[in-house]
């Protein structure tokens, strides 16, 4: 092994920014603006994270379409939506920075719709009181990404690795000092010293079979945070999106924006009906249209009109699909219709919905202008992930920052759509930030050969002759486990045994088997991303068992009802020397007068 | 079904056509058969994806000589008796089987000047004014009309012209109604626009339908000869000396 060693590139930075989606990109543009030398590691090609995919938009209380709107009703529309596990300072902090951190983009060239006086128009999504969301027709994740990019590549001190994937977490005396990563395309490995490093990863939906998300959500940053010693909180969160298309199978999952309810589509049942009005929650009743008439009069804006039931939060509107299908109203392929063909001019439709016409018409040979889609629940996003101070995007290991999906807290048991790309840009400035500066002011620690040669060893293991398990069907078996133990519903004794698979799971991932070269080698790629997924998984699982109730995205079908203390604490996974520790965080008190405002009726 | 697939395999120059068969399920598109071939017969076989839903353009290649994305592409257009034919992007060196060494277009993105923001606190754009900006920002960078382009393809024209994703760009850029920016002399210089001949070939193939030809670069073109051919502005130029 002493070539190992010899052949690691070594490279210093006072930042190490993991991942390259707009989180990361916003944190890596803050961190050069304070002055500090970055290093922004993307495990893609520049521009294709994740955020590309995000469809709605970006929620700010611009107040663009209605006046009445501002940060303290984004705020409680939030905690609202996060069924109040939401950490609050987060929620504050966000809905006061959103607007300045959307019209930022626009000075950076971002060119969102526009309201008739010239301003940047918004739009109505589920569980915002107001038209909130900044976008652009149906890919404003695209427009996002494609503007922090074009800031961050003239940015002064940032070196980008494209199609590098950072390993391992490397700490010494309880602290994050730098990574181990490889490089797609050749395999050869680089050392990155960093006094201060921002995860900025994404999520983890590649643990299920049914999911919006790319290859690259595997739980990296998660699992790498855990490893590291920092801890994970609210991992029983995950999202399960209403709408993914549900045929034909090879594209089962592929996300249906939440715009198409916005821009007035329907949910029907087989029979035809219009089924929402029928699972309106009592702390939504009301600001929630009655009756059709009355969400008819909402989408032609009628004033006093209240907003119709397929607007209601995403967690409540899955779970609706999901019964109806379960009672025997489904769609043909297991899922619900929603229909915009019934509700809009098509050529009104193409223009606000171009991404989802082109994407049923070449992938499901319909017209969504003329028929109903088809869909159902698909796993899309973990509200769950690395414990962060609001304040900073500190994470409890010293050194370590996360921002993002990958952090936990902002949006609670439940994210509002359009509270993704705000926060990715949101927390990213703040994390960014708050590490070069911590960075400027710390001595750098120099991480052990040891320590390196170690992780080195264990990042080419799957090379090793007696290695046996193909990683691809692993990754199936993870898959079927999380679908069938830890999906859209769980009970206790189906977790304990979707745990003890995934623990004899975990046994076979160490003997997962890269095939060929170290050459863009995907397969050995597949086995380092089991290792992280398998982590992630067993932190879902775990969690979901612990939390013995329903709220927001899990659902307990044996604790069916909200538990009153359990909702005030977050449920903490952190590494032990004997596996995974569960801790319970103290209570959360917010002060008084954002309770009230919270707790107001309509409003 | 049944179906033969051929896919051109190896690092660099050194490549090979590796013949896989395979059975085709219903909706499936390309992009599937390739990860189906990963799982089953070859874990090392090297492709470039992420969203597989034609959101972010990783997954560019040439199926059967067209250069397409194969998440967008399906089986069933492709007659099952006949082997599909899947090789790499033609126009960049190859990395490793699919994937190719696009980091050229990262360069040239790079020397292009940024938006030049107007010095004011509230940018006001209509509508109508920024629908062509915004066709032209649908773009997802698959760098299929780089691939198609005759220019970069058989000239291998890489250090005099742009190609059109890069016009694109400056066209989105030159037509934005706030920015404040000039680009045209290096639109006509080292982007080189007049290399471009119009067969409209990247048009062609943008799975993002823009018109790439007709709505960006003619206008440049036309912006570029009003700029600099212009014989009036040529003999104003000649007696004053200066370049604008």
């Amino acid at each position: 092994m002493g070539d190992l060693m010899s052949d690691i590139e070594e490279k210093k930075y006072d930042v190490l920014i993991i991942g390259a989606g707009a989180a990361g990109m916003r944190a890596a543009i803050a961190a050069s603006d304070e002055g500090a030398s970055v290093c922004l590691v993307s495990k893609s090609l520049l521009g294709k994270a994740h955020t590309v995919m995000a469809e709605g938009g970006a929620a700010a209380a611009l107040g663009n379409a209605d006046e009445r709107d501002n940060w303290k009703v984004h705020f409680r529309d939030t905690i609202k939506g996060g069924k109040h596990l939401n950490n609050w300072k987060m929620a504050k902090i966000h809905a006061e920075q959103a607007p300045e951190r959307i019209l930022e983009l626009e000075k950076w060239g971002a060119v969102f719709d526009r309201t008739k006086d010239g301003k940047i128009n918004q739009r109505n999504f589920g569980g915002h009181r107001y038209p909130r969301l900044a976008h652009v027709g149906d890919r404003t994740g695209l427009e996002i990404i494609r503007t922090v990019q074009d800031k961050v590549i003239h940015q002064e001190n940032i070196d980008i690795f494209m199609e590098c994937t950072v390993a391992k977490i490397i700490t010494e005396k309880e602290q994050a000092v730098g990574a181990l990563a490889y490089y797609r395309n050749n395999g050869n490995l680089v050392a990155i010293h960093a006094k201060a490093i921002v995860v900025a990863t994404g999520g983890i939906g590649k643990a299920y079979r049914v999911t919006s998300n790319s290859w690259e959500y595997t739980g990296d940053g998660h699992s790498l945070a855990y490893l590291a010693g920092a801890d994970l909180q609210d991992m029983e969160f995950i999202q399960f999106h209403p709408t993914g298309m549900v045929w034909p199978p090879s594209v089962k999952g592929t996300l249906v924006t939440e715009g198409v309810r916005g821009e007035g589509g329907i949910l029907l049942n087989n029979k035809g009906e219009r089924f929402m009005f029928n699972y309106i929650p009592e702390a939504f009743a009301a600001e929630t249209a009655k009756d059709e008439k009355e969400a008819n009069d909402w989408l032609n804006g009628i004033e006093g009109a209240m907003r119709p039931p397929e607007l209601l939060t995403r967690d409540v509107v899955a779970k609706a699909i999901m019964k109806e299908v379960k009672e025997g109203r489904g769609s043909p392929h297991g899922g619900a219709f929603l229909d915009i063909a019934n509700r809009r001019e098509a050529d009104y439709i193409k223009k606000k919905l171009p991404s989802m016409y082109h994407q049923f018409k070449e992938l499901g040979d319909l017209d969504i202008t003329e028929e109903p889609m088809e869909v159902g629940p698909t796993t899309h996003y973990m509200m769950g992930g690395i414990s962060v101070n609001a304040e900073t995007g500190a994470s409890s290991l010293k050194g370590m920052y996360a921002a993002g999906e990958a952090a936990a807290g902002l949006h609670g048991a439940n994210r509002l759509g359009g509270n993704s790309l705000s926060d990715l840009l949101v927390f990213g400035n703040i994390s960014g930030r708050a590490a070069a500066n911590f960075a400027l002011k710390t001595e750098e620690l120099s991480f052990s050969k040891g320590k390196l040669k170690e992780a080195a060893e264990q990042i080419l293991e799957s090379f090793s002759k007696d290695k046996t398990e193909n990683p691809y069907h692993l990754h199936q078996e993870l898959q079927d486990i999380m679908e069938m133990h830890a999906g859209i519903v769980r009970e206790e004794e189906s977790l304990n045994e979707g745990i003890e698979k995934l623990t004899e799971l975990s046994k076979r991932v160490k003997n997962a088997k890269a095939t060929g070269g170290r050459a863009y080698n995907p397969s050995w790629h597949l086995c380092l991303d089991m290792e992280n997924m398998i982590i992630t998984s067993l932190a879902v699982a775990e969690a979901a068992r612990e939390r013995r109730e329903s709220r927001g995205g899990h659902t307990r079908l044996d604790y069916p009802e909200y538990d009153e203390e359990l909702g005030m604490l977050n449920i903490i996974i952190r590494k032990g020397p004997d596996g995974i520790n569960i801790v319970k965080s103290d209570k959360k008190i917010m002060p008084d007068d954002l309770q009230n405002f919270v707790m107001k009726e309509a409003i | 079904m049944n179906r033969k697939i051929i896919i051109q395999r190896g690092e660099k120059e050194d490549y090979f056509m590796h013949e896989f068969e395979m059975e085709s399920g219903p909706g499936m598109v390309v992009l599937d058969a390739i990860h189906h071939i990963q799982a089953n017969d070859a874990p090392d076989l090297a492709v470039r994806w992420n969203c597989k839903a034609g959101k972010c353009g990783s997954c560019s290649a040439e199926v059967n000589g067209e250069p397409k994305l194969m998440c967008m592409t399906r089986m069933s257009d492709y007659d099952p008796s006949e082997p599909l034919v899947i090789k790499p992007m033609k126009t960049f060196p190859v990395v490793k089987d699919l994937v190719t060494d696009v980091s050229w277009n990262y360069e040239v993105n790079k020397k292009i000047l940024p938006y030049q923001p107007p010095e004011t606190d509230d940018p006001r754009m209509l509508q109508e004014d920024v629908d062509r900006v915004q066709e032209f920002r649908k773009c997802i960078e698959c760098f299929l009309c780089q691939d198609v382009c005759h220019v970069l393809r058989d000239s291998d024209m890489k250090a005099e012209y742009a190609g059109p994703r890069f016009l694109v760009r400056n066209a989105m850029l030159e037509m934005h109604p706030l920015d404040q920016g000039n680009r045209l002399e290096t639109i006509k210089n080292e982007n080189g626009i007049g290399l471009c001949n119009i067969t409209k070939c990247c048009t062609e193939v943008c799975p993002e339908n823009i018109a790439i030809t007709d709505n960006a670069i003619i206008p440049m073109k036309e912006r570029v000869v009003d700029e600099y051919y212009d014989p009036l502005k040529w003999i104003w130029r000649k007696i004053t000396g200066k370049t604008n």
